[in-house]
């Protein structure tokens, strides 16, 4: 099972890779990949701080959702993960200790 | 005496290897996801050792699949006593998304020798992706940098599952608390760096709606790739407008 799961997350991670790695190409297509990242990361944040359980979680008690806010203004002004994460840590423990 | 040289040879290159800034870069870049891997690893160790894989198997997973929500998935669908089969077309279903990933990654990490691919991309994930996507510019040689940020995070992932895994009997975790939301700043954070355009912020807010809306409707972690693809088509459609 181990080996099938292995197989099935390598090849999809190497194949791109390989095979675009050494080609030249088409303008739109490097526009679409140029938007994979800001398209990718929201993809992934959204669900976790607005879903919980698989259903909507807009409340003041949702932690992760009130410090989203502060979070990403720390973010904006310094553009350093290092000060936002440890930024965005206090922010929720403040939040949880508040709300 | 010609082996003695290569050897030297060889001994100078790893050395050199080491000392690489690039490397070294990558490594530094990684603290962060290795930090928001800790909780993860070790709740998903303490998981499945509940849930009945050895420790050792726990660990091997992570060192051979190297897939949190995979692994998370597979835990439990074990646990539920899904076939072989269905666990291994679920882990397959839940890393396609690593196509786009590493496709969007194919930009900077060209025309080296066809053998550095499968290492690099198997150290292809969404933290490592996005880090690296965030600062790959600045780095001279960009398969170096890669290679030192997704090796960290790669054993920050392994040690911290097996932690999970071998220390379950030992100490009751709980709930990560605010360490849940390591990795949440860390893509906001990622995000904003990420963004240099009107359409980016465009991209970004449909795609956060579109994953919200595939999450609620569409079972089985198809959200993130749906949304992805469908939101990074939009922009290349407002971006044919300006």
């Amino acid at each position: 099972m181990i080996a099938g799961m292995f197989l099935v997350t390598f090849i999809p991670r190497v194949l791109p890779l390989v095979l675009l790695g050494n080609k030249e190409l088409p303008e739109k297509v490097v526009l679409w990949l140029s938007f994979i990242p800001a398209a990718v990361l929201s993809a992934l944040l959204a669900p976790s701080i607005l879903l919980q359980n698989g259903s909507l979680y807009l409340s003041l008690e949702n932690t992760s959702l009130v410090a989203f806010f502060p979070t990403l203004l720390v973010a904006y002004k310094t553009k350093n993960i290092f000060y936002t994460v440890s930024g965005g840590l206090i922010i929720y423990l403040l939040t949880s200790v508040l709300f | 005496m010609s082996q003695s040289k290569e050897q030297l040879v060889n001994k100078k290159n790893i050395i050199k290897k080491i000392n690489d800034s690039n490397f070294k870069n990558g490594i530094k870049d990684a603290v962060p996801i290795v930090i928001g891997y800790l909780p993860i690893g070790m709740a998903y160790g303490m998981l499945a050792v509940n849930k009945g894989l050895s420790p050792l198997q726990t660990t091997a997973m992570s060192i051979f699949v190297f897939a949190g929500s995979a692994q998370l998935v597979s835990i439990e669908m074990i646990s539920a006593g899904a076939a072989v089969a269905a666990i291994i077309a679920m882990t397959f279903l839940v890393n396609l998304r690593h196509l786009l990933l590493s496709a969007s990654l194919s930009l900077h990490l060209r025309d080296l020798p066809l053998y550095y691919y499968p290492f690099l991309g198997f150290l292809v994930t969404d933290e490592s992706f996005a880090v690296g996507m965030s600062k790959i510019h600045d780095q001279e040689k960009k398969n170096r940098y890669f290679f030192g940020l997704g090796l960290t995070a790669y054993f920050g992932w392994v040690s911290s599952s097996a932690v999970g895994a071998f220390l379950t009997e030992f100490i009751n975790f709980g709930s990560g608390g605010a360490l849940d939301f390591v990795l949440p700043a860390m893509f906001i954070v990622l995000l904003v760096m990420q963004i240099s355009s009107r359409s980016e912020i465009i991209v970004a807010v449909f795609s956060a709606g579109l994953s919200i809306l595939f999450s609620l409707t569409i079972n089985g972690s198809w959200n993130i790739i749906l949304a992805t693809v469908m939101a990074a088509f939009l922009g290349v459609y407002i971006s044919g407008d300006n």
